[in-house]
C-alpha cells in the first residue's frame, strides 16, 4: 500500500515539473478543455458542499443536478459564485440552510470553467461559460 | 494532456493515501460482534429490528409515553401538521396513526409530567396529556417559549427536561466558525464571537412558565456550535449533550490541512454540561487523535498550536462531521445490564468528508459506569444508508435523526429521510 501512494506521488512530481507552462493567451478555450479544468476547481472549491454528484446535501445545500438556475441565465450563477448566496429564499421549492461565500478569489477563467463543468454534469446539458463573461459581471475589477 | 494525466495521477494518489490512512477507527468500531441483520440494519448478537412505523414525513425526534404512544416531530407539515402520534397496533410491533396535530414543522419533542414538549425552529409549546398517554386536546398548545433566533443556519431547537422542572433548549450558532465572512476562505474569526450573546449554546426555561423569551431564561452552557443529541442523565442528573463540530478545516484553511485531516476533525465531542460550562466554539476544535483542545485557525491556529485551558474537554470524542442528532441514556431493564446507564448516539451521517466517503449513518454506543464513560465507543445499529459507500449524502437511503426509549425498553430510532421508524429489542437470539 505504502509503496503505491510513494509510486504515485513520485509519479505525480515528475509530471509536475514537466508541465509546460502555458502562457496566458494559449489557453485551449474549447468546452471540453473548459469542462476539463472545470473538474478540478469544482472539487476543490465546490464538492464539499454542492457533493461528488452535485446532488447536494437535503436541507442544508442545493443541488446543481436538475436545477432550474444553473440551466438558466448564466449572469445569475456567474454572480452567485461571485458574491456568494445567503438568500434563503426557495430553490426549486426547497430551502436551504447552509450559507455559501463569496468565491471571487477565483479567477474568471476559473469560474468559467467550473461553471461550464457544472452546465455539462450531473445530467445538465447547457452552453459554456466564458471568462468574458465572468468579467462582464464582476465589472471593473480584473482579476 | 498533461494537465489530464496530472490531475488523475494526483487523484489516484488522494484515493490510495487516504483508503489506507482514514476511516481506519470507524471501521474498527464498526466490526464487534456485527452478525444478525434486521429491517435492513445489523445489530449486534442477540438483538431484533423491525420497521413500527413508514412514511412518518420528516421524522426528527420522537418521544415515548408510559403507555407506549410514540409521538414524532416532524421538519415538514404533513396534511398541514407536523405532530403524528402512533400506537401499538397488534403483536407484532407494527404502529398506527391516531392523532395528527401542530401545524409548525420542527424538530425537538419531549415527554415529562404529563405534557408532551414540541418545539419549532423558534418557539417551545407544550400539550397536556391525559391518563391513555392521548393529547387531551390538540387545539390546546400552551406557548412555553417564543422569540429564539432562527438564522436558518443550525435553526433546529433540541429539548431536553431536568427532573427539577427546567427545560434545555439548543440554540445553534448561525455561522460554521464565526468568520468575518462565513465561511469564506480564509477568513478571520470575529474576537469576542457575538454570536455567543444570543446563540452557541443551551438555554435554561422554566418548563410550566408561559411565553419566556431570552429575559425570562438564562444562559446554561455556552461555546457550543450547534447540539441536536442532548439527555439529562438521571444518574448524574447532568445535563449531557453531542456537538456538531465545525465544517470546512480542509476548504477553508488548506494551507494547515489536507483532504484527510480536514475529513477526520475536528471531533464530534459529547459534553457533560454545568451551569456556566463554556465548550471553547469558534476559539477550539477538538482534535481525538491528540486527545487535544487546539486553536482554531480563524484565531491564529494552524492545526498544531493548542487551545485554552480554560474550555471543557469532552467526555467522549468521535471522528469529525457524522452529526450526532440524538442522544439518549439507556435506562430500560430488556437490554443486556452492560447497556443500562450508556449511551444511545444517532450519527446522521456526514457531508463534510470528501473527497472521502462519508461516513456516519448508524447509532453507536457508550457504556457508562458512575456517569463516566466505561469503554471504547462502538457501532451499534448500522445499516441505515443502505449501501457500504456514500460519496454524495443524498444517496444514503435512511438517516438516523432521533432516538427514544419504549416503557418495556425497548430504542426507538426515527429517520428523517424517508419517515422510517425502527424499534430495536433484545430477544437473546
Ligand atoms: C459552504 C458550502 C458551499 C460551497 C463551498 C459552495 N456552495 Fe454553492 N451554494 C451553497 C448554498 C447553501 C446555496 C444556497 C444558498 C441559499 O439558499 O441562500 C448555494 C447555491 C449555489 C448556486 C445557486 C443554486 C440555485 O438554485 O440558485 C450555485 C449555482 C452554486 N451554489 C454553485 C457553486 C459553485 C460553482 C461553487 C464552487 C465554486 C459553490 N457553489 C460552492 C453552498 C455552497
Amino acid at each position: 500500500m505504502k509503496s503505491i501512494v510513494i509510486i504515485s506521488s513520485i509519479t505525480v512530481l515528475l509530471l509536475s515539473f514537466k508541465q509546460p507552462k502555458k502562457p496566458q493567451s494559449k489557453i485551449d478555450s474549447s468546452p471540453q478543455a473548459s469542462i476539463n479544468r472545470g473538474v478540478a476547481v469544482y472539487r476543490k472549491e465546490c464538492m464539499s458542499c454542492h457533493q461528488a454528484d452535485g446532488g447536494g446535501v437535503p436541507h442544508l445545500n442545493p443541488p446543481l443536478s436538475e436545477n432550474t438556475d444553473v440551466l438558466g441565465d448564466k449572469k445569475k450563477i456567474i454572480s452567485i459564485v461571485l458574491k456568494g448566496m445567503e438568500d434563503r429564499i426557495p430553490l426549486d421549492g426547497e430551502y436551504y440552510s447552509n450559507s455559501m461565500a463569496s468565491h471571487a478569489h477565483l479567477s474568471n477563467l476559473e469560474i468559467a470553467d467550473v461553471l461550464t463543468y457544472i452546465r455539462a454534469s450531473f445530467g445538465n446539458k447547457a452552453s459554456a461559460v466564458t471568462p468574458a463573461e465572468v468579467a462582464l459581471v464582476r465589472g471593473g475589477k480584473k482579476k | 494532456m498533461y494537465k489530464n494525466m496530472f490531475f488523475l495521477f494526483l487523484l489516484l494518489s488522494v484515493v490510495v493515501a487516504t483508503k489506507a490512512s482514514s476511516d481506519t477507527l470507524i471501521e474498527k468500531q464498526r466490526n464487534l460482534g456485527v452478525l444478525t441483520e434486521n429491517a435492513g440494519l445489523k445489530l449486534p448478537v442477540g438483538f431484533a429490528a423491525i420497521v413500527a412505523i413508514e412514511n412518518a414525513g420528516r421524522a426528527r425526534h420522537l418521544a415515548v409515553t408510559p403507555q407506549g404512544k410514540v409521538y414524532i416531530k416532524s421538519g415538514k407539515l404533513i396534511n398541514g401538521k407536523s405532530v403524528l402520534a402512533f400506537k401499538q397496533e397488534d403483536a407484532s410491533g407494527k404502529l398506527a396513526i391516531t392523532q395528527s396535530f401542530d401545524r409548525i414543522a420542527g424538530t425537538g419533542i419531549a415527554i415529562k409530567n404529563g405534557y408532551l414538549y414540541t418545539s419549532s425552529n423558534e418557539e417551545v409549546f407544550r400539550y397536556k396529556l391525559n391518563s391513555n398517554g392521548d393529547v387531551e386536546d390538540t387545539a390546546k398548545a400552551q406557548r412555553i417559549i417564543t422569540g429564539l433566533i432562527n438564522r436558518r443556519q443550525h435553526e433546529s431547537k433540541s429539548i431536553a427536561l431536568d427532573n427539577a422542572g427546567n427545560i434545555y433548549v439548543n440554540i445553534g450558532a448561525y455561522s460554521n466558525s464565526c468568520q468575518e465572512k462565513d465561511r469564506a476562505k480564509g477568513s478571520k474569526g470575529i474576537m469576542p464571537c457575538p454570536v455567543l450573546d444570543s446563540a452557541g449554546g443551551i438555554w435554561c426555561f422554566k418548563a410550566d412558565k408561559e411565553n419566556q423569551t431570552y429575559g425570562d431564561g438564562f444562559r446554561y452552557a455556552t461555546g457550543l456550535r450547534n447540539v441536536m443529541g442532548l439527555d439529562w442523565n438521571t444518574q448524574t442528573n447532568s445535563l449531557f449533550v453531542m456537538q456538531h463540530g465545525r465544517d470546512q478545516l480542509y476548504q477553508s484553511w488548506p494551507e494547515y490541512f489536507d483532504t484527510t485531516s480536514g475529513a477526520e476533525l475536528p471531533s464530534e465531542c459529547m459534553y457533560e454540561l454545568h451551569k456556566g460550562s463554556n465548550c471553547g466554539w469558534p476559539y477550539i476544535y477538538y482534535n481525538h487523535l491528540l486527545h487535544k483542545k487546539m486553536l482554531a485557525p480563524e484565531y491564529g491556529g494552524d492545526g498544531k498550536k493548542e487551545g485554552s485551558n480554560e474550555f471543557q474537554d469532552p467526555v467522549v470524542a468521535f471522528p469529525g462531521h457524522m452529526a450526532p442528532n440524538a442522544l439518549l441514556f439507556y435506562t430500560g431493564n430488556q437490554f443486556p445490564s452492560r447497556y443500562k446507564n450508556g449511551a444511545f448516539i444517532a450519527f446522521h451521517g456526514s457531508w463534510n468528508r470528501s473527497p472521502l466517503p462519508q461516513a456516519g449513518y448508524f447509532v453507536a454506543f457508550v457504556p457508562f459506569k458512575n456517569g463516566k464513560p466505561s469503554g471504547d465507543w462502538e457501532v451499534f445499529a448500522d445499516g441505515f444508508a443502505g449501501k457500504p459507500i456514500i460519496n454524495s449524502t443524498r444517496s444514503a437511503e435512511h438517516r438516523p435523526c432521533g432516538l427514544a426509549q419504549g416503557p418495556d425498553g425497548s430504542l426507538y430510532v426515527s429517520d428523517d429521510s424517508k419517515g422510517t421508524i425502527y424499534k430495536i429489542t433484545y430477544t437473546g437470539k
